[in-house]
Order: structure tokens, then C-alpha cells, then sequence
């Protein structure tokens, strides 16, 4: 992983920084995680995630090689045919075998990347075949995970919130004081990208998401997953995602969704299914015994503000800390 | 040809009123209307600016150090809707209105009593939206885009809608008498296929304005009831449904980018003949994929909703039909270059802008490509890739060409030179700038920063920063090109001639500069030769 990013003072930096960055573009690093000075999208860690991947160095690769092309000719044009240097002005207008070219050459390029696109859009589809469901609800401003049904079996009462940790929650309250450089899990800056509770996976399983929400428009998105999907209240949207590695994996809503949009992050443990069985069981066991004055989850979510505004963001919503 | 609105109009060439009133309140000169709307159009440049600089203060290091979220969010909002709607169009149609009449060799617009009702409007419908930052419900705080239900959580519902009716209905009065007078008052010989490429651009815009203005006015209507009345339209507990707003909106939104970036073609496609001394490259085709991509727009709304969870086959064909606009899009660009090939080309400031928007809005067309491919914009989505991208083609794009048909056509409107000098420190100061401010936003989007939020990882903090000192110097830059304008309108010592550019071409530099109140009271006798495209036959 890289670390080290661009900071303004120091030259040698930057330029090692860079080096590292054009590493971690055209390595073979696997990126999940924002990273200091990072330039291109992460590869993901999912069986889906390498097609966003591909296709954006794809088209990127496409785009790079046509600019070079038309603004090489432009700025030839500009330096051979200057009126300082004697250029008298041709009179053509038009040339039909190149208009024809450069119609036709675009077209050859689009069908290629629409075909490349459409595979990645049909695979993205297909959530059948799944071993695990998820249903996640956005609130202002938390995520609700349940979670449904794991191997064909239904699973009862296990769900919970996710909101921001209580670390960059304290931090990022306007002119707190508090350093953000200084939120950190294992060397790992997690300022606005940590929670309470993550969502925990098991790897090596294609688990099939139910997104939906209770107040506004949200939208689930962990970019290592590869792709988001909006949370919208009414409706109830269908993704997948298989994943391969074993990680924490950190996302936030990409939504507007009101005054602490920037504050509702995702967090998702991937674990072996061993570990992830062990973890459920447990959950399981808690959810049985008689809870502790554990009120029903999602009611006291609705707390939503329905005047949002002047609130100042130290009056964060009443809390509620439902774990299972 | 259609010269008849000309007889009945004998206004014996008096010069403008004296009393300040009469002349600019009253006024029905289309002259005097679109130099009130490019005046609007600067001062919304700067509220709509200063907006910019909060946000780009707020996000300058990680933590909140100025501004509330709330705020932050009503700034990100408030900035996007003065920008469009109070910058950018109202400078498309001042310049429409200075020209259009000037370049087909019109006494005025069609409609001048119109005229005036539809710039008078806008200081009003502006002065509801931005008194909203003042009440105790604060401003719109939901985004430009005013998705149900966050949008109907704010307590400025009414004032924004009925700002937004307000400028619709200023859109749609300009954008009929735009058409009117393109159709009905060309003077004898300026026939459709000789008009410039700027009075082309401008006569499909305004059919696009008519087209989708109404469904806006519908779309925010439905959420005025939704908050007010009862009903149910976005509301899924009611049986509406939040994504139908969605679908409605981009209706509208997808024709309004375009809406402000035909007509900077139009620009452009003025401004690089004149200063390569060579006719534009393909009239015909540049005229053709400016009507091919306003047709397009029309089919590709939902792209801006790839991650709201359509259908499959949704997504493939809107996808499909976003990639096609890579097509006409391409050949205006490959055009443009090619007409600067084998010219003999100077490089005044009108020109630097224009070279520098074919440039940097061809670089906003690739993020766009990019942005086509679902499975990747499932990734790019509300991330700060997305907002790289609409600031290449809305600010290196329309506002670049607003910026460079200001100084192409100044020494025409005030009948002084410009200072080159200043111009070109201007444009300099504001290209450089303008990249240091924007290209780093990609990379943030694509490392996983979403948009519209107001404070973020320490991992996102370099880009951010470099971005924020691109920002301020990007805004201050803009002062200078307000003292290159007052320079020239009061101050300058250099006459500008009639022609003023040694390869300008068309009616409009057949004038005296200053142009005289009253032009053309008589229509021009053309002749084919002193027109930019007098002789196409491609």
C-alpha cells in the first residue's frame, strides 16, 4: 500500500510520491482504501470489481491516445501556421474522405466499449445464485444492516446500526480543535471512515444486497466492492457482491442526504466463513437471550429532522446504540 | 426574403433616451437588453463565485474550521443554481440578444416589449432565491438538482419554486423571441445556410429551452404541492413514487447542459475563423451535429440516474445513446482543429479563449465518455469525478466561450480596444489556474471522495488543498477580467475600428463601433463575400 502523499514544501517527496502513485496505478497492488496522493480508481477486491476497473483504464487508455492525437495536431497547427511566421491562409473548407474517417473511426471505438460495457452490465444484473441476503436501509444519518437469510437458512433478529465512530464524530464537529490526522485504527487514518459496527461478510460468498431507506435518498457505496447503489425510501433496489479477500473495506454515502450526508460511512469486515459463522452464532445467541431494554431497532431512527436546518451539528441526533 | 417587420418601424434614428429610467428600465433596444443581461450575468458570475470560494475554503483542510454543514450544503446548492441559471444563461442570451439581430442584419429583436419583460424578470426571480440565505429557514440546502424527499425537507421550498418559474418563464419568452427573430427577420440574401454558426447554435437552443423549461416548471410544481398541498407525487407512502422526480428532472437537465453549451460552440465556431483567417472547417456538419446533439439529448436523461437501480435494459440503451453524442461531439472538436489547419492564425485574447476551450472542453468530454460506460459510472457516480467533469465542460466550456465572445465582440460594444496585455494576463492567470483547481478533482473522485460533502479523510486532503489554492486563485483571477472591462468601457484611449479584427466576417462588423443605437433600420443589402459562410457548399 502506499502511504505518503503530496504535500506542498517538499519537492523530493512529491516526486517519490508520485513514483509510489504511478506504482499503485500500474501495479499490481491491490488498493481497497482511500490512499494519500492516490490517482486512480482501486481494482476492488470483489469478482465484480475488476470490470469498473478495467473499463475505466480502458476508456481512460482510449481518451489519453485521442488527445494526444488532436491536441498534438492542434498545437502543431498553432506553431506551423502562425501569421508571424509568413502562414497565408489556405482556402478549403471541407475534405469528405476525412469527415468520413473521423466519423467512422469513433463509432469502430464506441462499439468496442459499449460491448465491453454491456458484459460488465449483465454480470452486475444477475443477482441470482446468491448464499446470503443483506437488507440495508439508509437513515439520516446512519446505515441499518439485517441480516436475512445466510445458506438458504432465514436468520431471526440479527441487525444493527452503523454510524460514525465516536472518535471522528467528537473531531468533526465544527472548531472542535482536534486533529483529524490523529483518528487512526492500526497506522490507518480513519477520519469519517469508521463506524461503530461494520457490516460483516463472509469472503468467498456471493451475497445479494436488498438497499432501501427510511427518510431520503441514500446511496450505499464502498468503492472496493465496486459499484453504489442508491437507498431510496419505497423502493427496493437488488446488488451483489462476492468477496475474494479477507479486509476491511470503507465507503460512505454517496447521496446528499441532508446536513450530515458527509458523516454516515460504511464500513464492511470481510472474514472467513469460519470466523464469520463463529461471529453469527454469536450474534444469534445475544438476540435470543431477553434484551436488556434493547428498544425495537428502526424506531427510534425516525427521528429524522424535519428541521434540519440551523441545527447546529453539535445537537446530533439523539443517539441510539441498538447492537442486535 | 421575410424583411417585413422592417417597414412599419420609422423611429427616425434618435439616439438612446437620456433619462437613466427611461433607457434601462424601459428600454426595448436589444442593445441596451443584452448589455443588461451580460451586466446581470457578471454580477451573478461573482455571487455565484463567492459561493465557490466558502466551499472551496470550508474543504481546504480536513475538520469543519468556517462552516456549519447545513450551511455548506446551502452553499453547494445556492452556488450551482446562481451559476446556471443567474451566469450562465442570462450571459447566452445578452449575447443573443446583442447579436443575433446585429449578425443576420436585423433592426431588433422580434418581440422588444418581450424583450424587456424577460430580462426584468430575472433580478426579481434571483432576489427570492438569494433572499432565502437571509430568513431563519436558511436557503435551499438539497442540492441544485432538488430530489424529493431531502429537497421538501427545507423550509425554502416555495421560494425556490417559484424563482425557478420565474426564470422559466424569462427562458422561454427569450427563447421566442430568439426563434422569431431568427426566422422571421434575416435580412434579404441571409439565407438559413449562410447564418453564422452562432445564430444556428442559438436558434436549436431555444427550441430545446421551449421544449424543456415547461418540465421543470412542471417537475418543481408537483414538489410545491407535495410540501404544501397534500398530495402525493414523490412520496412513496402515498403511492408516488422519488424516482419519478428524478426522471422528470433530468428530462429538463440533460437538454439544459446542453442549453449552455450550444450556443458556446456557436462561439467558438466565430471566433477560430476569424483569427485563422480561414472559413470554418464543415458548415454544414458543424451545423448538423449541433442538431444532431440537441436531438440526443433528449434520449439520454437517465444516465444520471445509472445507480437509482433501472432495469437492465434501461441502462444499456441510455447508455448506448450517451455514447453516441462521442460522435457529432468528435467531429465539431476534429473541425475546429482543422479549420486552425493551413490558416494564419493570430493569437488575441478571444482566440487564447477559444483554443483553450476546444482543449479543455474536449478533456470534460472524455471524463464524459468515461462517465457513459455504466458498470465504470457505477464507481464515478456522485463522486468527485462527476463534479471534475461538469466543471471542465461548464467552466473551461461555456464560460470560457462566454468569456472569449466578451472580448471578441467588447471593441464592437464599446467602441474602445480592449487592453491585450491585461487580457492576456487574465486568461493566463485563469487557464493555469482553472487546472490547478479542477484536474485534481479526479483523482479524488476516483480514490472514493463522493461530492457534496463538506469535510473528509486525511487521505483526500493534498488534492483538496491543491484544489482549494486553484479555487481562490481561479476567483481572484476573474477581478481582472472585470478592470479589463471597465478599462474598456470608460477608460480606454484606443478606438476600435468597424471591423476591428483583420479576418472578421458577417454583419455585425459592417457597423460603426460602438455599434449606434439603431442598426440597420434598413435592411443590408448582403453581399456574399462579407459573410463569414456567404459561399458553402459543403
Amino acid at each position: 500500500m502506499t502511504s505518503g502523499g503530496i504535500r506542498p514544501g517538499g519537492i523530493k517527496r512529491a516526486v517519490t510520491a508520485l513514483a509510489v502513485a504511478a506504482f499503485a496505478l500500474f501495479g499490481s497492488v491491490v488498493q481497497a482504501n482511500p490512499e494519500p496522493g492516490q490517482l486512480n480508481m482501486p481494482r476492488g477486491v470483489t469478482t465484480y470489481s475488476h470490470v469498473p476497473y478495467f473499463l475505466n483504464n480502458v476508456a481512460l487508455g482510449v481518451c489519453v491516445v485521442i488527445g494526444i492525437l488532436v491536441f498534438g495536431a492542434m498545437f502543431i497547427a498553432m506553431f506551423r501556421f502562425r501569421k508571424s511566421r509568413g502562414a497565408v491562409a489556405e482556402k478549403w473548407s471541407h475534405n469528405t474522405t476525412l469527415e468520413i474517417v473521423w466519423t467512422t473511426i469513433p463509432v469502430i471505438i464506441l462499439v468496442v466499449l459499449a460491448y465491453l460495457a454491456t458484459n460488465g452490465l449483465k454480470l452486475f444484473a444477475d443477482t441470482t445464485g446468491s448464499e446470503m441476503t443483506i437488507k440495508v436501509t439508509g437513515y439520516q444519518w446512519k446505515w441499518r444492516y439485517d441480516y436475512v437469510d445466510y445458506q438458504g437458512k432465514p436468520i431471526d433478529k440479527v441487525g444493527f446500526m452503523s454510524k460514525l465512530d465516536r472518535e471522528s464524530d467528537e473531531t468533526r464537529q465544527l472548531k472542535s480543535g482536534m486533529d483529524p490526522n490523529a483518528v487512526k485504527v492500526d497506522g490507518y487514518n480513519t477520519y469519517l471512515i469508521n463506524v461503530d459496527e461494520p457490516l460483516v461478510l463472509p469472503i468467498n460468498t456471493k451475497v445479494r444486497f436488498v438497499i432501501t431507506a427510511g427518510d431520503v435518498i441514500h446511496s450505499w457505496w464502498v468503492p472496493a466492492l465496486g459499484w453504489k447503489m442508491d437507498a431510496i425510501p419505497g423502493i427496493v433496489n437488488a446488488a451483489w457482491t462476492n468477496i475474494n479477500e479477507p479486509g476491511v473495506y470503507r465507503g460512505q454515502c454517496a447521496e446528499l442526504c441532508g446536513q450530515d450526508h458527509g458523516f454516515m460511512p460504511i464500513v464492511v469486515k470481510a472474514v472467513t466463513k469460519d470466523e464469520f459463522n463463529k461471529w453469527l452464532a454469536e450474534k444469534q445467541a445475544q438476540a435470543s437471550q431477553p434484551a436488556p431494554a434493547a428498544a425495537p431497532a428502526a424506531a427510534s431512527t425516525v427521528a429524522a429532522p424535519a428541521t434540519a436546518q440551523a441545527t447546529s451539528a453539535e445537537a446530533t441526533p439523539a443517539t441510539d446504540n441498538h447492537k442486535g | 426574403m421575410a424583411h417585413a417587420a422592417t417597414h412599419d418601424h420609422h423611429d427616425d434614428h434618435h439616439g438612446a433616451p437620456k433619462n437613466f429610467f427611461t433607457r434601462w428600465c424601459m428600454s426595448t433596444n436589444h442593445k441596451d437588453i443584452g448589455t443588461l443581461y451580460l451586466i446581470f450575468s457578471l454580477a451573478m458570475f461573482f455571487i455565484g463565485g463567492s459561493f465557490a470560494m466558502v466551499i472551496r475554503a470550508e474543504l481546504f483542510k480536513p475538520g469543519l474550521q468556517l462552516v456549519q454543514p447545513y450551511f455548506f450544503n446551502e452553499m453547494t446548492t445556492m452556488h450551482a443554481l446562481v451559476m446556471i441559471f443567474g451566469a450562465v444563461m442570462p450571459a447566452f442570451v445578452g449575447l443573443g440578444n446583442w447579436m443575433i439581430p446585429l449578425m443576420v442584419g436585423a433592426p431588433d429583436m422580434a418581440l422588444p416589449r418581450m424583450n424587456n419583460l424577460s430580462f426584468w424578470i430575472l433580478p426579481f426571480a434571483f432576489t427570492l432565491l438569494l433572499s432565502t440565505l437571509f430568513m431563519p429557514g436558511g436557503g435551499p440546502a438539497g442540492g441544485w438538482t432538488m430530489y424529493p424527499p431531502l429537497s421538501l425537507q427545507g423550509d425554502s421550498v416555495a421560494y425556490v419554486v417559484f424563482a425557478v418559474h420565474l426564470m422559466g418563464i424569462s427562458s422561454i419568452m427569450g427563447a421566442i423571441n430568439i426563434i422569431a427573430t431568427i426566422l422571421n427577420m434575416r435580412a434579404p440574401g441571409m439565407d438559413l445556410l449562410k447564418m453564422p454558426v452562432f445564430v444556428w447554435s442559438w436558434l436549436i437552443t431555444a427550441f430545446l429551452l421551449i421544449a424543456v423549461m415547461p418540465v421543470l416548471a412542471g417537475a418543481v410544481t408537483m414538489l410545491l404541492t407535495d410540501k404544501y398541498f397534500g398530495t402525493s407525487f414523490f412520496n412513496a407512502a402515498g403511492g408516488g413514487d422519488p424516482v419519478l422526480f428524478q426522471h422528470i428532472f433530468w428530462f429538463f437537465g440533460h437538454p439544459e447542459v446542453y442549453i449552455m453549451i450550444l450556443p458556446a460552440f456557436g462561439l467558438v465556431s466565430e471566433i477560430i475563423p476569424t483569427f485563422a483567417r480561414k472559413p470554418i472547417f464543415g458548415y454544414k456538419a458543424m451545423v448538423f451535429a449541433i442538431a444532431s446533439i440537441a436531438f440526443l439529448s433528449f434520449i439520454v436523461w437517465a444516465h444520471h440516474m445509472f445507480a437509482v437501480g433501472l432495469p437492465l435494459g434501461g441502462e444499456i440503451f441510455f447508455m448506448y445513446a450517451t455514447m453516441l453524442i462521442a460522435v457529432p461531439t468528435g467531429v465539431k472538436v476534429f473541425n475546429w482543429v482543422s479549420t486552425m489547419w493551413g490558416g494564419s492564425m493570430t493569437f488575441e485574447t478571444p482566440m487564447l479563449w477559444a483554443i483553450a476551450f476546444v482543449i479543455l472542453f474536449t478533456i470534460g468530454g472524455f471524463s464524459g465518455l468515461m462517465l457513459a460506460l455504466a458498470p465504470a459510472d457505477f464507481q464515478y457516480h456522485d463522486s468527485y469525478f462527476v463534479v471534475a467533469h461538469f466543471h471542465y465542460v461548464l467552466v473551461t466550456g461555456a464560460i470560457f466561450a462566454i468569456i472569449a465572445g466578451s472580448y471578441y465582440w467588447l471593441p464592437k460594444w464599446t467602441g474602445r480596444m480592449y487592453s491585450e496585455t491585461w487580457g492576456k494576463i487574465h486568461f493566463w492567470s485563469s487557464v493555469i489556474s482553472v487546472n490547478v483547481l479542477f484536474f485534481p478533482q479526479h483523482f479524488l473522485g476516483l480514490a472514493g471522495m463522493p461530492r457534496r460533502i463538506p469535510d473528509y479523510n486525511v487521505a483526500f486532503a493534498n488534492f483538496n488543498m491543491i484544489s482549494s489554492i486553484g479555487g481562490f486563485w481561479f476567483g481572484a483571477s476573474q477581478l481582472i477580467f472585470l478592470g479589463v472591462i471597465i478599462h474598456a468601457v470608460w477608460f480606454s484611449k484606443k478606438k476600435a475600428t468597424d471591423r476591428v479584427w483583420e479576418g472578421a466576417k458577417g454583419l455585425e462588423w459592417t457597423v460603426p463601433s460602438p455599434a449606434p443605437f439603431h442598426t440597420f433600420d434598413v435592411p443590408p443589402v448582403i453581399n456574399d463575400d462579407e459573410l463569414a459562410h456567404g459561399h458553402i457548399d459543403d
